[in-house]
């Protein structure tokens, strides 16, 4: 429909179908996994995955517990390095450049990719230290420096208005929620390309959820957001693709909208229905 | 998804909920279909009090559409249905304000039956009225048999019937035109007829538009607005 305006000025082509359909295949890719299988000891945890996540985009993972979401969003900042008996086969690319290739420097790699747990772990520090020790670890000293990183990492973080007064007491006095923002600033404050969100908001009350959330949207306008969630309804609000891992395979991933109004396989539709698999 | 697809909800409750909606919507059909019914008959037979029955009774199809409206908002709001249980919930949303209007439709006919018994019946005594309006009936219940079986193929027989009545419309505007200029005495009579077709033909739109229903919560697939030469070569597709 042309941009046509009726009588009313009302235009035509705010009438037609909504555009905002995302399609993976008009995406940049930022990270990739090629073909990739994990195993602990013996058991295969994760089953030849090839998924390419979308740049700037928030990408979420659902699944029954033990599928090997949690396990595969480890893959991408290699936290699986530290478990014992875990051997990776297959590739993960950071922008085309194999994370696992001899020579990557894993504690850049992490800096690239930051990750946010289930339970914030603040440091039992001042809310000031906790947002500015990234920084101090690689040495920045200049006070104007760190002061300037921590309010605009705790602005990015939705946390600034509620803190700004208080930035020198203990993050440990915050609550659920803000703590969670906390440890969201502290990884930001590194800027990094990449955030890895694992169940960021389930322990925290639904306020706080939402919160959450819309920071995740606000977000992605600079990074690109992975996140794993048991929360269906959350990966229904905030993630623009969705991916349905189970028993290690990755069934399906494509669009949000397709995901949740029209899967395209039946197990995927069971599970986000609430059927019997 | 299939008509099994309903009861595998891990949650009884859910199942009960989504059963009773459905067929509660069929419930609703079934009234609709013999009020239309018996606003064709009473037109033929002229008969004035079941002419009057079928306008008392459109009061009860109202409060279906308003009963199962209430329903569905109830499910999306505690249940937050995704994937096909939430396209059987849109679908119904939209099935049951085609069924209403069916119903102001049969309403429509029992009136003008209610006129048309006051003036001079025609020799074929409106043949033509109660063939296009039987086979509108049969779409209503073909459409609902459809959405019951959440059967795809019935679905599609019906938007091929629809293109039949249509034709039959046509045929009996032409006819009444012809009536109305021959004799212009039977203007009165002939506009009552007209709009009979012209509710008869509505009847057959709306049954159309609920087999269009079907097909998106069958296949998730949105065939409104489409011919169905698109429809058919949609739905070889996959």
């Amino acid at each position: 429909m042309s941009n046509q305006t009726l009588t009313h000025g009302i235009r035509l082509d705010a009438l037609s179908r909504s555009s905002n359909k995302m399609y993976l295949k008009n995406e940049k890719i930022c990270l990739r996994a090629n073909d990739l299988r994990l195993f602990y000891g013996e058991k295969q945890a994760l089953k030849n995955i090839n998924l390419d996540i979308p740049e700037k985009r928030v990408s979420a993972f659902i699944g029954p517990s033990g599928c090997g979401k949690s396990t595969l969003l480890r893959c991408f900042n290699r936290m699986n390095d530290l478990v014992d008996n875990c051997r990776i086969e297959g590739s993960i690319d950071l922008y085309e450049q194999d994370i696992f290739a001899k020579g990557v420097d894993v504690a850049e790699l992490r800096r690239r990719v930051g990750m946010v747990f289930q339970k914030p772990n603040p440091f039992p520090k001042t809310i000031y230290e906790n947002v500015a020790y990234g920084l101090r670890l690689q040495g920045v000293k200049s006070r104007r420096q760190l002061d300037e990183v921590v309010e605009k990492s705790l602005k990015g973080a939705a946390l600034w208005d509620e803190v700004k007064d208080r930035l020198h007491d203990s993050a440990l006095g915050l609550s659920g929620g803000q703590q969670q923002r906390l440890v969201i600033a502290r990884a930001i404050a590194i800027e990094p390309e990449v955030l890895l969100l694992d169940e960021p908001a389930s322990a925290l009350d639904p306020i706080s959820t939402l919160k959450i959330e819309e920071l995740i949207n606000k977000l992605k306008t600079d990074y690109t957001i992975v996140i794993v969630t048991h929360n269906m309804q959350q990966a229904a609000r905030v993630s623009d693709f969705t991916a349905f891992m189970y028993m290690g395979e990755l069934i399906e991933f494509n669009d949000t909208d397709t995901i949740f109004t029209n899967p395209q396989q039946k197990q995927t539709e069971d599970y986000i229905t609430g059927r019997y698999g | 998804m299939d008509k099994s697809s309903i009861g595998q909800h891990i949650s009884q409750q859910f199942n009960i909920e989504l059963e009773e909606i459905r067929s509660r919507v069929l419930a609703m059909g079934g009234l609709v279909e013999e009020q239309i019914a018996n606003a064709i008959k009473s037109l033929i037979d002229a008969d004035v009090n079941l002419a009057q029955a079928v306008i008392e009774n459109d009061i009860n199809v109202n409060a279906a559409e308003v009963a199962i409206d209430e329903e569905c908002s109830h499910v999306i709001a505690r249940r937050q249905p995704a994937a096909s249980d939430l396209r059987l919930i849109v679908a119904v949303i939209k099935t049951i304000t085609d069924l209403e209007r069916i119903g102001d439709q049969a309403e429509r006919i029992a009136r003008m039956g209610m006129h048309l018994a006051e003036l001079e019946r025609p020799k074929n005594n409106y043949i033509e009225i109660q063939a296009v309006g039987e086979r509108v009936r049969q779409m209503v219940h073909k459409a609902l048999d459809a959405f019951a079986r959440m059967d795809i193929g019935t679905a599609i027989e019906v938007a091929e019937d629809d293109l039949s009545v249509d034709q039959e419309y046509d045929g009996i505007m032409r006819q009444a035109l012809t009536f109305m200029m021959e004799d212009p005495r039977s203007i009165t009579r002939m506009l009552d007829v007209m709009w009979t077709a012209r509710a008869i033909e509505r009847i057959g739109d709306h049954a159309k538009n609920i087999s269009e229903y079907v097909i998106y919560l069958v296949k998730g697939k949105d065939v409104r607005h489409t011919s169905l030469e698109q429809i058919q070569k949609q739905l070889k597709s996959d």
